[in-house]
């Protein structure tokens, strides 16, 4: 099967008003294949949003991508022009952004706010674009579309002004949706719900989806591959239960582990002190030689010092940037 | 052991409309009773709009509930007079869930951590500083970024300013209001480490206001689970997490995500 959007060997850099140059990505490589759902897990700093807006070329303006190529159908994103962008974004990639009460515009009605992707990217008259909003909200309330439709975002719930974000991403019928930390401002009740909706529109119009989240509890039960962002490099790409059930990779390792587990078993285990990750995030002003993680990880060697760890396959689909892994 | 804070019938309404003399009110608390002991951890859990952040407020004093007692050590502060709550609130401190939004970015770390005890007329200069340093170190803060403004730090380096800040005054109470929910999960666990060892070694007592049902077993002693203004289950963490009995609970309880088998490997290889 084809890739549907491919991202090779991608660099993003960032620079400072001071002439400083930070890498937020250094040489990104994965696939995301039609219907599939991948799960990006990465703390603060590890790159996650800067992948999503160089996916569509919204990074901002001292915002520079170094190198790479992003296919999508085949076709070169990173050389398209922006008419051609025009059509891409929204339209065939779309995006759903973090905090629903900033990405909504407070005084027009939802029902609007739909309409104007489509007027946006669609050429349809107004009696069809009503009738395809009134479609995609149908999809996402049911029983509720039309009061929903009708409302302006402050008479929403948290929950319900995220499904009308989803609404508009899936307006124009793309086949990747982009979703940056889509559920981090709900409560956990609401928050499987939007999971559950994710699951629901996967079936039923074969999207593909990027889920790009820093809680890997999340990414539990719904993604199909999880890969691991540190320092703006993929250090651990798998299926989702072994990346999550048995991480490989020393950080994939210390992360999870910092999680505590719900099931305690006993009292001793409650209240005792967690592992952390020693150590501070990486600077990523500074080109290290050897592997991002060597300074904080448990098991580094000598020659993580000096050289870059390259992709080992562990199975077909599992691969890890480790030297700990004969390759 | 010592009772700390024991809350009895706690009513909270609001007047949501008022049209042609008839009120309308909202019950954010509707009869919540509950009871913290010295040096132990209540975590209370539940959706948005259930009513905990609205305890929060009145536990802190910041919000006169409608009716129904708080005696915290030893005195019912519910009916205290303002002027005799202003001696109180010093001793119950609040931890926001945004450190960004809660730490005054136009001031240094150090005078974060010092501006309660100018508020309270403590100490005189010197002694102020050297107590915020010492308080700046006691929660990881190196003293050499004790001139640094807030956009210098990471967010968990600002969360750990912002309980500095609230431990300046030696409260007895701390209210963490979401105080790890908005951190990454590697600091997260950094995070709840500090606030367990604090516990430890201060005797402080925590009330734990979270929707995630790990971290509240994890941290807490007791765990009280609210849905529509009202405490519907309260009880032991093992307890709950184990026999959960009340609709809401296990709706919170399904609705955590986990995984397993991560958590327990082993150190290493």
């Amino acid at each position: 099967m084809r890739p549907l959007l491919q991202v090779q060997d991608l660099h993003v850099a960032y620079r400072s008003r001071t002439g400083e140059v930070c890498h937020a990505l250094a040489g990104l490589s994965f696939d995301l294949g039609p219907g599939e759902i991948l799960g990006v897990l990465g703390e603060s700093g590890s790159g996650k949003s800067t992948l999503a807006a160089s996916l569509l070329r919204l990074l901002p303006p001292n915002g520079i991508i170094t190198g790479g190529r992003i296919l999508f159908e085949g076709q070169d994103v990173l050389h398209a022009r922006p008419r051609e962008m025009e059509k891409l974004r929204g339209r065939r990639i779309s995006l759903i952004f973090q905090e629903p009460s900033v990405a909504l515009h407070p005084a027009m009605r939802v029902r609007d706010q739909v309409e104007e992707v489509l007027r946006a990217h669609e050429p349809l008259d107004f009696a069809a674009r009503r009738n395809r909003t009134r479609q995609v909200l149908a999809t996402l309330f049911s029983a509720e579309a039309d009061r929903i439709a009708n409302s302006y975002p402050h008479q929403l719930s948290g929950g319900q002004r995220q499904r009308v974000l989803v609404a508009q991403a899936i307006a124009c019928g793309p086949s990747v949706v982009l979703a940056d930390e889509p559920t981090a401002s709900l409560d956990p009740t609401t928050q499987q719900e939007i999971l559950t909706l994710f699951r629901t529109l996967r079936q039923a119009l074969g999207l593909s989806m990027v889920l790009i989240t820093h809680n890997p509890g999340l990414l539990a039960g719904l993604a199909d591959r999880v890969l691991v962002l540190y320092a703006g490099r993929a250090v651990e790409v798998g299926p989702a239960e072994s990346v999550l059930a048995s991480p490989q990779h020393p950080y994939t390792r210390a992360l999870l582990r910092c999680v505590p587990p719900l099931d305690q078993k006993s009292q001793a285990s409650r209240k005792a002190m967690l592992p952390v990750i020693s150590g501070e995030s990486p600077n990523l002003s500074v080109l290290v030689r050897g592997c991002p993680f060597e300074p904080r990880c448990p098991e580094k060697m000598e020659v993580c010092k000096s050289c870059d760890p390259a992709a080992v396959p562990l199975s077909e689909a599992h691969t890890v940037s480790c030297f700990k892994f004969p390759g | 052991m010592q009772l700390l804070l024991n809350v009895e019938n706690l009513m909270k309404r609001y007047v949501t409309g008022k049209s042609f003399g008839s009120r309308e009110f909202l019950a954010a608390l509707d009869g919540v009773s509950l009871s913290i002991q010295t040096a132990t951890t209540l975590a209370l859990v539940g959706e948005s709009g259930s009513g905990k952040s609205t305890l929060a407020l009145c536990v802190a004093c910041l919000e006169r509930p409608t009716s129904g007692s708080m005696w915290f050590d030893g005195r019912d502060v519910a009916a205290l007079g303002e002027k005799q709550q202003r001696a109180v609130r010093p001793q119950i401190q609040l931890v926001f869930q945004d450190p960004a939004n809660s730490l005054n970015s136009r001031l240094t770390a150090l005078e974060i951590v010092a501006e309660p005890l100018i508020i309270q007329r403590r100490f005189d200069k010197q002694t102020r500083s050297k107590r915020a340093c010492a308080l700046l170190e006691r929660v990881g803060i190196s003293a050499k970024k004790a001139g640094s403004r807030p956009d210098e730090f990471s967010g968990g380096q600002r969360q750990r300013l912002a309980i500095a800040r609230a431990l300046a005054l030696e409260p007895k109470l701390l209210i963490l209001d979401e105080a790890l929910s908005a951190l990454d999960c590697s600091v997260q666990a950094q995070i709840a480490n500090l606030l367990l060892e604090l516990q430890a070694s201060l005797r402080l007592t925590y009330l734990f206001i979270t929707h995630d049902f790990a971290m509240a077993a994890h941290l807490a002693d007791e765990i009280a689970v609210m849905d529509h203004g009202r405490i519907v289950e309260l009880g032991a963490a093992e307890k709950l997490l184990r026999s959960p009995e009340h609709e809401a609970t296990r709706c919170l309880l399904a609705a955590t995500p986990r995984f397993h088998g991560a958590a327990n490997l082993p150190e290493g290889l």
